[in-house]
């Protein structure tokens, strides 16, 4: 890490703070959590500092600022799990977290085994901001915020409202486990939003645009990312989306756009995919390694290592670091996305996927950049070759049911796709399909992969994650599009 | 600020709970935040602090998987100084942070452009006492881990019984909250208050072959919650019904694409009337972001639909004696016999749209006061469920809405549906993977039959209701 930070967003826990904690402090805490029998103990150290700016009306409205700082205490007995955190670093406080969650394993349990020596585990860097934005001045975001404003109003003349914003923070985590892992990270997140609203004629209609990730304020150095680019683009969806026209009902052939066309994958392949469910026997893809799940044609990967990503991990939150892991190749489903629990439940080694929200949560097998990789058709071919379908490019979220693989994914920008030329846009639709029938029924992939700007933010079980997304254009052969002309 | 380090032992002594004292406690911090907020400068100050304790108890096939059991405290601070507000939050309560947060807030605001509208309410509006709402059962908070896991083995373990196509299960789960929220502004309001509450959800889940090509797995669930142990439903039952509804579900296909009525189960019903909310409140309102904009005493839903917000009601979920500016609540009526009433606003986005606030304001701890509702009621009508299902010829009985397909601004709605296909008024077999569309504004117009099954056991309630008509899309039509 080389990242640098001010006293005032150090981790009071970190070693140098105020309350530093080390690695025997770590052990005599992760000695009390296991004296009832557990058989496995983690203490997770949270320290978060948030700023969020927005800019209505032509006017910075608010500004916010906040921190956090807690511990979680976890400890395993067989599949069973005790979980207990506070907000203080008092030594009374801790042991009374660790000792409450150690008491999963009361009764049944064994003599209290020992905790292994700390050994700080070799983490890669894929995120070393010199400079995070919550070190920079707020009127440097400001002035992003008013550049971004004016780029909209700009654009065109119909354009009636803007609004901007920015959020950022820094997150500084300290983790001990009984089995001698020690890891520490810091880890930096900013995004900015653009939402316009444009009228004619009594119509209205909003267009959003914005990105993101593990940067700095060099994030905005890129031409197509700096603050006016994101307004332009916002003031350009809502525009477009004047003339939107009622969208098809049933099943026909459907286009994806690059990028931020991940988000199917993640909800049609991703979630189901995740290791607790296939432990569970919960996902309908559950016992299926090894066989084919998708089209030939689809390679899906989780990577934790994509540089400034905004689902980069250089560590995950049970201490492993981030990888890249391949999910589906060439259509065989040939591995999970796993936490510590159920790699242990497979016998294989964790991937680097063990996330939480927060020290308030207990870690689970979470996505981190996912993506289906590019392949071999010029992506104008792609659509020259529809005769009547949707060209969806930008997408508002998505949602599945792990069981049955059902998902929906919700177009916030789509076309009509006639004699293979776009032509009309059509009005917000949703999407819905089956994960693994959708899949088998991919039938081109473009040779333009893309990585999403980083927008996304996943929800599973009440836990918020920053994830990223990437596909080629990708076309698939039939999906119910949900439209209202029947 | 755990209660309780008794998990797994039931002859503990029993958890302290949610205590008078405790709310006394968090209003002094409130206060004193607000003192400091002045001294470092503020104008105006306004101070929430909440408290919370949680316990969980989630099991899965008969075996604890987990328990998890903490609480938190956090503070939140707005203040205005020379009409330009900024807002923080804090997990750290002491003196020397809070005077920390509080210099650094009042900078922040430095940054901040004048904003009129943004001035605490005129002290005389403000809230003289807080109203005793019954919102808190000390049951709940004697419940120990131990007590909470047998719960939800038995409710689980009910639902495996109860039929044999249950092959799998994603557990159940027993939880309990115990909160206390206290406010104090620079205009001399201070006020607490603590709840509870407690549910028990159950997911079964069933392995369906009916296409032997493509096996599925079907899930589902059934829960029961209230702010009062003696209010839950038993734990066998919520397991037997959540078997039920589950099983129910195997063998689901699509349907062909086409215009049909779609009816609305009271579990996604209260979801359109959230979504009403979010179109019909002052915030939406002022921001010109709804459809229906401009539009207050205008018919805007069928005569059938009245929609009522009462945060005064006896352990109501949503419940609440004083809202987020510190005005006292009132209920408010939101759509009268199909007419758009004065929509819910807080004091910002009263001032925004030149009007009086009708003290339906929420806060979050981070965040700037906003209209939120309370205890959301859309009203029953007088037919039952049954006759409402056998009056429709043909349609989608509609049990569970995935997505977020709606858009405020134009008002367009397509979600993703599960349920059941009605023929000739009976309810025939479990349908899936089918989207439901149409405009928002004709949703609401096209109500023609609201049944009498309203149960007010959520914050937002609804009873069963039928649109006329929407378009389904699925198969292709041959």
């Amino acid at each position: 890490m080389t990242t640098t930070l001010p006293a005032a967003l150090r981790a009071p826990f970190a070693s140098g703070g105020t309350s530093a904690i080390d690695a025997q402090l770590a052990n005599r805490l992760l000695g009390i959590a296991l004296e009832a029998g557990g058989d496995y103990a983690d203490i997770y150290f949270e320290f978060r500092v948030s700023a969020d700016f927005t800019l209505e009306e032509e006017q910075v409205r608010t500004l916010g600022r906040g921190i956090s700082l807690g511990l979680g205490v976890r400890v395993t007995k067989g599949d069973a799990t005790g979980y207990a955190y506070c907000e203080d670093l008092a030594w009374e406080k801790m042991a009374h977290a660790a000792r409450t969650a150690g008491q999963i394993a009361v009764g049944g349990g064994h003599p209290p085994i020992g905790v292994a020596a700390m050994s700080q585990i070799p983490i890669p860097s894929f995120y070393a901001v010199p400079t995070p934005s919550l070190v920079v001045s707020t009127q440097d975001k400001l002035t992003l915020l008013r550049a971004a404003d004016k780029a909209a109003r700009a654009y065109d003349a119909r354009i009636v409202k803007v609004e901007a914003s920015f959020t950022e923070s820094i997150k500084e985590v300290l983790l001990f486990t009984s089995d001698g892992r020690m890891a520490s990270d810091v880890q930096p997140l900013m995004r900015f939003g653009v939402r316009a609203v444009a009228e004619q004629e009594g119509k209205r209609q909003g267009g959003s645009a914005g990105g993101g990730g593990r940067f700095g304020m060099d994030y905005f150095a890129a031409a197509q990312r700096d603050a006016t680019a994101h307004g332009r683009e916002a003031a350009r969806v809502a525009i477009a989306m004047l003339d939107a026209r009622d969208a098809p009902a049933g099943e026909m052939q459907v286009v994806l756009g690059p990028g931020d066309s991940g988000i199917l994958l993640h909800e049609a392949v991703g979630h189901g995919l995740e290791a607790d469910f296939n432990r569970k026997q919960t996902s309908n893809y559950s016992g299926q390694l090894g066989q084919l799940v998708a089209s030939e044609l689809c390679t899906v990967i989780d990577d934790g290592t994509i540089a400034n990503s905004r689902g980069a991990i250089n560590v995950d939150d049970e201490g492993y670091a981030g990888q890249h892991n391949t999910l589906i190749q060439n259509g065989v489903l040939v591995g999970y996305m796993h936490d510590r629990l159920s790699a242990k439940h497979f016998g294989l080694r964790p991937t680097g996927n063990g996330r939480r929200e927060s020290f308030q949560s207990m870690p689970m097998p979470r996505m981190t950049n996912t993506s289906l990789l590019g392949g071999k058709d010029n992506p104008d071919d792609i659509i020259k070759s529809v005769k009547r379908g949707v060209y969806a490019k930008r997408f508002s979220g998505g949602q599945v049911n792990i069981s049955n693989g059902d998902f929906v994914f919700s177009l916030s920008e789509s076309y009509l796709i006639e004699d293979g030329k776009l032509t009309a846009p059509l009005k917000g639709v949703n999407l819905i399909g089956n994960g693994p029938e959708v899949l088998r029924r991919v039938d081109m992939l473009g040779t333009d992969y893309e990585l999403s700007d980083g927008i996304w933010t996943c929800g599973k079980d009440g836990q918020s994650v920053p994830v990223n997304v990437g596909t080629p254009t990708v076309r698939i052969a039939s999906i119910t599009v949900g439209g209202t002309q029947a | 600020m755990s209660t309780s380090d008794s998990a797994g032992k039931s002859a503990s002594a029993p958890s302290a709970g949610m205590s008078e004292r405790r709310v006394k406690e968090i209003c002094d911090i409130a206060q004193l935040a607000v003192e400091l907020a002045k001294k470092a400068g503020a104008d105006h100050a306004e101070v929430v602090v909440r408290d919370g304790s949680d316990l969980t108890a989630k099991v899965r096939l008969g075996e604890p998987e987990l328990v998890q059991e903490a609480g938190s405290t956090a503070l939140g601070l707005r203040v205005v100084r020379g009409g330009r507000r900024a807002v923080t939050h804090t997990s750290d309560l002491r003196r020397e942070a809070l005077e920390a947060l509080c210099a650094e807030t009042v900078a922040l605001a430095g940054f901040a452009e004048v904003d009129e509208f943004a001035l605490p309410p005129d002290p005389s509006l403000l809230a003289t006492s807080v109203a005793e709402l019954d919102l808190y059962d000390p049951r709940v908070a004697e419940v120990d881990a131990a007590w909470a896991l047998r719960q939800a083995i038995a409710a689980e373990a009910a639902a495996r019984k109860h039929d044999a196509r249950v092959t799998n299960s994603e557990g159940a789960t027993w939880s309990r909250t115990l909160g206390a929220s206290a406010f104090a502004t620079s205009g001399g309001f201070v006020g607490g208050y603590r709840g509870s509450s407690a549910s028990l959800v159950v997911e079964p889940l069933c392995d369906d072959a009916t296409d032997p090509a493509n096996p599925k797995k079907r899930n589902g669930f059934w829960w029961t919650a209230s702010r009062f142990l003696s209010e839950l439903e038993a734990a066998e039952a919520v397991g037997i019904e959540a078997a039920r509804r589950t099983v129910a579900t195997l063998g689901s296909r699509k349907v062909e694409t086409q215009e049909c009525a779609i009816v609305f189960d009271p579990e996604v019903a209260r979801s359109i009337v959230g979504t009403i909310f979010s179109v019909a409140n002052g915030s939406s309102f002022w921001r010109k972001s709804s459809y229906l904009v401009g539009r207050e005493g205008e018919l805007i839903a069928s005569p059938l639909i009245s929609i009522v917000d009462d945060p005064l009601r006896p352990r109501g979920p949503g419940s609440r004696p004083f809202d987020g500016d510190g005005l006292p609540t009132r209920v408010n009526q939101v759509v009268d016999r199909g007419v758009l009433c004065p929509v819910l606003c807080d004091v910002y986005s009263a001032r925004k749209l030149g009007r009086q606030s009708n003290g339906a304001s929420g806060r979050s701890v981070g965040g700037n006061p906003g209209p939120t509702a309370s205890n959301l009621i859309m009203q029953a009508g007088t037919m039952s469920k049954q006759d409402l299902v056998r009056s429709t010829k043909k349609g989608l009985y509609v049990t569970q809405l995935m997505g977020f397909g709606f858009n405020a601004v134009t008002g367009d709605f397509s979600r993703g549906a599960q349920g059941f296909w009605i023929e000739n008024g009976e309810l025939t077999f479990p349908v899936s993977e089918v989207t439901i569309a149409a405009n928002f504004d004709e949703i609401l117009k096209r109500i023609d039959a609201v049944a009498d099954d309203l149960v007010l056991r959520t914050a937002i309630a609804a009873p069963t209701f039928r649109v006329s008509h929407m378009t389904l899309a699925g198969t292709s039509r041959n």
